[in-house]
């Protein structure tokens, strides 16, 4: 199972029957593909609708966020950007999953730009963190060169601030505190240990005292 | 009065230095009848206000490789490297907006309002030069709205009166921006005659739409 698999895998689980979710382009696409039998999701798309598919026949008026062609669920509703807005800001929307160039102890999030590098622009993540209920991201461990991205303070621009309730990776789950009171380290990957998440995050990981091996 | 025109007489409308919101996300959406025109017409030093700069060989996209635009209101820029280039260069300035702060912004500006408050972006860059008001205990910003001298559109089908009816994810900006602009201009895939739509299935008044335009088909 690559990293990749792993955290989809993990993420998957969080998600309740019914929930209305709205998952990030790559990555956090893969969640709707390991969901548990029996649970349900509704997907929103930013970009007007709930109830997002896989592509069966490709209409070229119907694309996800990325511009991707998808399909429609029996039951699914489109809409316009404010009203998909309107669910997403008004807490209408239970869990958004993304992913993430910089957490920090405090929960803030850094995803949308690097400066000189990279400036995509923030499209509807913004929104999506100070509305979501919950808010998940999905990230390996540490960037390709072993740099931390889980750190004490996010040195890049933020997406938002004290808004991550939870950091899936493929070494552990992360829960961050309310009130920037730091991060809980409550579940690690088949073969990982403590000690390892502990070496490869900048921030200070407080040790859950119900850690678990990670579910997947 | 006759709202449906050629599109030269439509594009007769826009002049350089316009400011212009365009619907469509990603291309979908986008009217690529208007835009293609907007193209051969070669209008320069426009401000664009739209959800994204779509890429370089689709809709919007190709007014930036046409280096038509002076100013890009967007929440996203990543699928057209052409207008990063641009931006680096200097040769184009590039606000970038969420994306629901932006639909709000437009949703005013067509709505009356004076601004809307929204905790979006409090505590980034996004909140510099803002005032930001604490209430209840929450803090938001204080967003003001936007408009547009000309907004161009795409309809699925509209009668010829204006009333619109959109489909699947081609709707997005295009029924908030038609409130917005001080012409707006749409393109319909289908144009029908009044009464051809059913009333409860107007999904945006001919009250807002001034000129139609028929489409040739095909998509951004």
């Amino acid at each position: 199972m690559d990293s990749k698999e792993i955290i989809a895998r993990r993420i998957a689980l969080e998600l309740k029957d019914g929930n209305v979710v709205n998952l990030g382009i790559g990555l956090p696409t893969m969640v709707s593909n390991y969901l548990p039998k029996g649970v349900n999701i509704l997907l929103q798309s930013e970009n007007g609708f709930v109830g997002l598919a896989p592509v069966k026949d490709v209409d070229p008026d119907l694309v996800n966020a990325g511009g991707q062609p998808v399909g429609l669920v029996p039951g699914a509703a489109m809409f316009d950007s404010c009203t998909s807005f309107m669910l997403i800001r008004g807490g209408h929307v239970d869990a958004t999953v993304l992913g993430g160039l910089q957490v920090d102890s405090k929960g803030n999030l850094a995803n949308w730009m690097v400066p000189g590098k990279m400036v995509p622009g923030m499209g509807g993540a913004m929104d999506l963190v100070s509305g979501a209920k919950k808010v998940i991201i999905g990230m390996e461990h540490t960037a390709k060169d072993g740099t931390p991205k889980i750190l004490v303070n996010c040195d890049l621009p933020l997406t938002g601030k004290g808004v991550v309730n939870m950091i899936v990776t493929e070494l552990g789950v992360i829960r961050v505190i309310p009130e920037g009171l730091g991060l809980i380290l409550e579940e690690t990957a088949p073969g990982v240990t403590p000690e390892e998440v502990i070496a490869k995050t900048q921030a200070k990981l407080t040790i859950s005292p119900n850690l678990t091996t990670m579910k997947l | 009065m006759e709202k449906v025109i050629s599109i030269e007489k439509a594009l007769d409308k826009i002049n350089d230095g316009a400011t212009i919101m365009i619907g469509g996300f990603l291309g979908v959406g986008n009217p690529p009848t208007l835009v293609d025109a907007l193209i051969k017409k070669n209008v320069k030093n426009l401000t664009l206000i739209a959800n994204d700069t779509a890429r370089p060989d689709l809709g919007i996209g190709k007014l930036v490789v046409n280096k038509q635009l002076k100013k890009a209101i967007v929440s996203h820029i990543g699928t057209n490297a052409e207008t990063g280039r641009q931006m680096i260069a200097g040769e184009l300035s590039v606000d970038l907006i969420p994306q629901g702060t932006l639909a709000e912004r437009i949703r005013c500006g067509g709505a009356g309002l004076g601004g809307f408050l929204t905790p979006t972006g409090v505590g980034t860059i996004v909140e510099d030069g803002k005032q930001r008001l604490v209430l209840s205990g929450k803090s938001y910003l204080l967003e003001m709205p936007l408009r547009a001298d000309i907004a161009l559109l795409y309809a699925q089908k509209a009668d010829k009166f204006g009333n619109l009816v959109f489909r699947r994810s081609s709707r997005n900006f295009n029924p908030i921006m038609a409130f917005a602009a001080d012409v707006v201009i749409v393109e319909a895939k289908e144009i029908v005659e009044i009464g051809q739509i059913d009333p409860d299935e107007v999904m945006v008044t001919g009250v807002v739409v001034d000129w139609l335009v028929q489409g040739k088909g095909g998509n951004a």
